[in-house]
């Protein structure tokens, strides 16, 4: 049952070339010398030369990025706290609330989730800005963060932490010596996924950001509205290279982690 | 203490942030449009006590959801949107799983890498992989001129801006959430189950029928949920690729709001769309909650 | 019943229900059976014993139809069954997972087979009901297989596979997930069932005992050869070679030259120091050649006094005891460092016990008590 049956093969084909080819054109054709996207023109890196001069794409990148990392920050702290007082909180008045406004906003459609985050800013009278977006992306992105972080959490061995305390240590210092340690890598995705989300966010941030503010996907959305065009494809390869060596070299990371514990673990059953 | 302090703080700042701005969302779909802005009255007056809180009630009505009734832009956009939602999750189902069944048949160190590469999307920006069909799609774009030269059309198709492009691009964007789930599910799948099936009497095709498909059906059932729940309120979508005629309520809503800057309707449009979630999220945690019963 | 005994192997004018001529299979570089040929007859309950690698599996899972062989044939009531897929072989297999469907009950869990067969449904009722009866069932004919205990799944694979009456019966380690006392229940139904049904059964095992308990005839294998087939008797009495010696049982193997006496005796140097063994064997052995006396711990008795009329009789110390309960194993140390195990029954009270530690013994054999090998 080793080998691909044909079927297998091109159903794998076909559907990795789908998923891929789109953006194997988009980042082609961000290297086109003419301003039309579909007519190959010569190669040229002119769109990323104007794509740097342009003040407003880079500030809209600015402003995101410190969006990003201020909520995804802030949703990691607050969605690990989340998360383990829904693992380990035991039982307290509203905790069914709790753990619904937990999931929910995982399902929300983001329109509704803008439209009424922009109505209590307004409510209380909150400036809009990037301080506004911060608060809106933490709270969906911090739902996430728990549900990763909690999926670590429940097959945590919980006499580890009994451990501690046995050895001496209080409930804050077994968290941070013992369980913080263990649960690191799902609190590191969460934040990664965190980031992620809010890098990407157009509509939440369009309805939340007030005249003040604007994202990198608001103003890649309010450009590409009028159609195709040569700098959005040298912005979107830029963004698609950042993830992909992001995504590769974590997962290398974790191979050679692996590898070499499994090495470490030859070596000591051979030294035994 | 330290408990408490633990359980507040994520508590509350979702009560502040998430709890509180859907009680204003309903209150104001129950308000009257004025002129003023913020475009609604009534505004609840605590100062005037009891009395400030009667009025308050008094003047809430449910005119705006008469209003969506009557119009028929409204429901015109819910059925469509449902419509939409439905024929594109059961599109991505197709081509989901024969992806997810060729990864979970795949040899042993290839998975790794497959998973990788269906993963690698979702970490990618969603407005540039909906982007990326713009230049596909269109009159000029790389579908037409493929097609035209090999000669199975001889005028350029209309794609771009036409339902088939949002059907194109929720398929493509959401393929991942429809993919990851079956493959979990199959990737458990005992082999020895299809050589049972086999060795009793099935062909390799009644085998997948009868064996294959219903132990996978959580995981289909998850991927459908996963693709229909965001796919229904969907705005980015509809609105790069689809076409004026396309009607989404999501895309709907956004115009109301920012467009006509109609706050109570758009509102009484977000409560709606809440409404017909319900079913279908319930059902969602539902089937997890069996599923993970069965793993236990 | 002509003859008391089942023996068709002994019988010249029998044909075989399965037939291996000249099988090889190969995964990739990796040879999983060797040029094998082997023969097994209609209402044997055959064995095919092996540790973990040894091919035991391949052979079952190309009889099963899901490996086909790289060279040779495979005859299944004189057709060759090389090229039929699994679903159209009148065989079916028990799985060692059971590979019970877990969203179909018990009941249709049985009837699957049968529907296949688009039988009518009366007819498939009616056997999907003698088959609970059969396997003792019938009270949980509407449960899924997660709401049942082990070994009433393994009875419902044990019924699924039975149900559409193969010629041949496949049963890959059956009773591996019991646990022991059931597992001894089990292999007495099992071999009951096999009696009343007719059908040929095929298991494989890495448990000698299970093999030596239920099969008419044992396949020994090792790296995808054929060791030894033969009855469990002549398994355990009379192993072909120091493999199968040491697989089966408890053993103890002395290294020796030998030397022909005449009349099938040999003489057996095998210490410096030590006086020289006798034992007799249908093997014809050269002068000088090296030879591995086996011989069971049971068949060596143990005395505090060298008894003055055995064939073999040496002296040692012992260095450990193994209490069993209802058997005793004693390892006794000779002078050069060799330990000989040998075994006997408690018929008294262990208060009672004739040796301990570090007592000087004398073991003792026939001259007929153990086997001569070669290699």
């Amino acid at each position: 049952m080793n080998r691909l049956s044909w079927f297998n093969t091109v159903s794998l084909t076909l559907g990795f070339a789908f998923l891929y080819i789109p953006m194997v054109i988009l980042i082609i054709f961000s290297f086109n010398e003419s301003k039309l996207v579909t007519v190959w023109a010569g190669f040229s890196t002119k769109w990323y030369g104007e794509l740097f001069r342009d003040q407003a794409f880079l500030n809209a990148a600015w402003v995101t990025l410190k969006v990003a990392v201020f909520s995804s920050t802030l949703a990691t702290v607050l969605g690990t706290m989340a998360a383990y007082v829904m693992v380990r909180g035991g039982r307290f008045a509203g905790r069914t609330l709790f753990s619904g406004m937990i999931y929910a906003p995982l399902v929300m459609p983001e329109v509704i989730t803008g439209l009424s985050l922009l109505l209590l800013f307004i409510g209380i009278g909150l400036d809009r800005g990037v301080f506004t977006i911060v608060l809106a992306h933490t709270t969906f992105s911090m739902c996430y963060v728990s549900v990763v972080v909690s999926s670590r959490l429940v097959t945590f061995d919980r006499s580890l932490e009994e451990a501690a305390l046995d050895l001496g240590c209080s409930p804050a210092e077994a968290f941070r010596l013992v369980t913080l340690p263990i649960i690191a890598p799902a609190v590191i995705s969460g934040w990664l996924l965190a980031f992620t989300l809010s890098l990407d966010d157009l509509v939440i941030a369009s309805f939340t950001a007030g005249p003040s503010a604007t994202t990198l996907p608001m103003k890649i959305f309010s450009s590409v509205r009028l159609g195709v065009s040569p700098k959005i494809n040298a912005l979107s390869t830029i963004m698609i290279a950042i993830v992909t060596v992001g995504v590769i070299t974590a997962s290398l990371i974790t191979k050679s982690s692996v590898a070499r514990q499994r090495r470490a673990e030859q070596e000591a059953a051979r030294a035994s | 203490m330290r408990r408490l302090i633990l359980i507040a703080v994520p508590y509350l700042w979702l009560l502040a942030l998430f709890l509180v701005p859907f009680v204003i969302v309903l209150k104001i779909s129950l308000s009257d449009t004025a002129l003023a802005i913020p475009p609604y009255t009534p505004t609840l007056d605590l100062s005037a006590g009891w009395q400030g809180i009667r009025d308050f009630f008094a003047e809430l009505d449910f005119e705006n959801f008469v209003w969506l009734t009557q119009d028929d832009l409204y429901w015109k956009a819910y059925l469509s949107s449902l419509w939409i939602a439905l024929a594109s999750t059961a599109m991505t189902l197709l081509v989901a799983y024969p992806i997810a069944y060729g990864m979970a048949r795949a040899p042993e160190e290839w998975r790794p890498t497959l998973m990788m590469l269906v993963i690698l999307p979702f970490w990618t920006s969603f407005l540039i992989r909906v982007y990326s069909w713009m230049g596909i799609l269109s009159q000029e774009g790389f579908l037409n001129q493929f097609l035209l030269w090999t000669g199975v059309i001889s005028d350029p198709l209309q794609i771009l801006n036409t339902n088939t492009a949002v059907y194109i691009g929720i398929v493509y964007t959401y393929l991942p959430f429809m993919i990851l789930p079956i493959y979990a599910t199959l990737d458990r799948l005992d082999i020895s189950l299809i050589e049972a099936a086999e060795d009793l009497g099935c062909s390799r095709a009644s085998a997948f029928w009868l064996v294959t498909v219903p132990l996978s059906k959580n995981g289909i059932i998850a991927g459908c949920f996963l693709v229909f729940i965001p796919a229904l309120g969907e705005f980015v979508i509809p609105s790069l690729l689809g076409g004026s005629s396309t009607l989404m309520i999501g895309k709907v809503l956004w115009e109301e709001f920012f467009s006509n800057r109609d706050w109570p309707v758009a509102s009484a449009v977000a409560v709606v769309l809440l409404l017909i979630l319900v079913v279908p999220i319930v059902l969602f945690q539902k089937n997890q909650e069996r599923q993970q019963e069965a793993e236990k | 019943m002509q003859s008391s005994t089942f023996e068709p192997w002994n019988d010249p004018e029998a044909t075989p229900l399965i037939r291996f001529w000249n099988v090889t299979k190969k995964f990739g570089d990796f040879t999983a059976i060797h040029d094998l040929s082997l023969e097994i007859f209609e209402r044997e309950f055959f064995a095919l014993l092996g540790p973990s690698g040894c091919g035991k599996t391949t052979m079952m899972r190309m009889l099963a139809g899901f490996e086909e062989p790289t060279r040779g044939t495979i005859e299944l009531a004189g057709q060759d069954i090389a090229h039929v897929p699994p679903n159209k072989r009148a065989v079916n297999m028990m799985f060692q997972s059971y590979a019970l469907f877990p969203h179909l009950t018990v009941w249709d869990n049985i009837a699957f087979g049968l529907r296949r067969d688009r039988k009518p449904k009366d007819e498939i009722a009616a056997r999907v009901e003698e088959m609970l009866k059969l396997t003792r069932l019938e009270k949980f004919a509407r449960r899924k297989p997660d709401q049942i205990s082990g070994g009433q799944r393994q009875r419902v694979a044990l019924a699924r596979s039975l149900a559409k009456a193969p010629k041949l019966l496949l049963l890959d380690e059956p009773l591996g997930a019991l646990d022991a006392k059931l597992r001894q229940d089990t292999q007495f139904e099992l071999m009951d069932i096999q009696e009343k049904t007719g059908t040929t059964f095929v298991i494989v095992t890495h448990d000698q005992e299970e093999a030596m308990t239920v099969a008419s005839r044992i396949a020994v294998m090792d790296e995808g050869r054929l060791m030894q087939v033969d009855t469990p008797d002549r398994i355990y009495e009379e192993p072909g070679s120091v493999y199968v010696a040491d697989f089966i049982g408890d053993v103890n193997i002395i290294e020796g030259r030998a030397t022909p006496q005449g009349e099938g005796s040999y003489r057996i140097d095998w210490a410096e120091g030590q006086p020289p063994l006798t034992a007799r064997s249908e093997r014809r052995l050269a002068a000088g050649q090296t030879c591995y006396l086996a011989i069971r711990p049971e068949k060596v008795a143990i005395t505090a006094d060298r008894p003055a009329d055995a064939a073999n009789a040496i002296q040692g110390k012992v260095h450990d005891i193994a209490y069993l309960g209802n058997l005793s194993t004693y390892h006794v140390r000779l002078a050069d460092g060799q330990i000989i195990k040998a075994q006997t029954s408690n018929r008294r009270r262990i208060a009672r016990r004739q040796f301990t530690w570090e007592d000087t013994v004398w073991l003792s054999w026939t001259a007929t008590a153990g086997v001569l090998l070669e290699n």
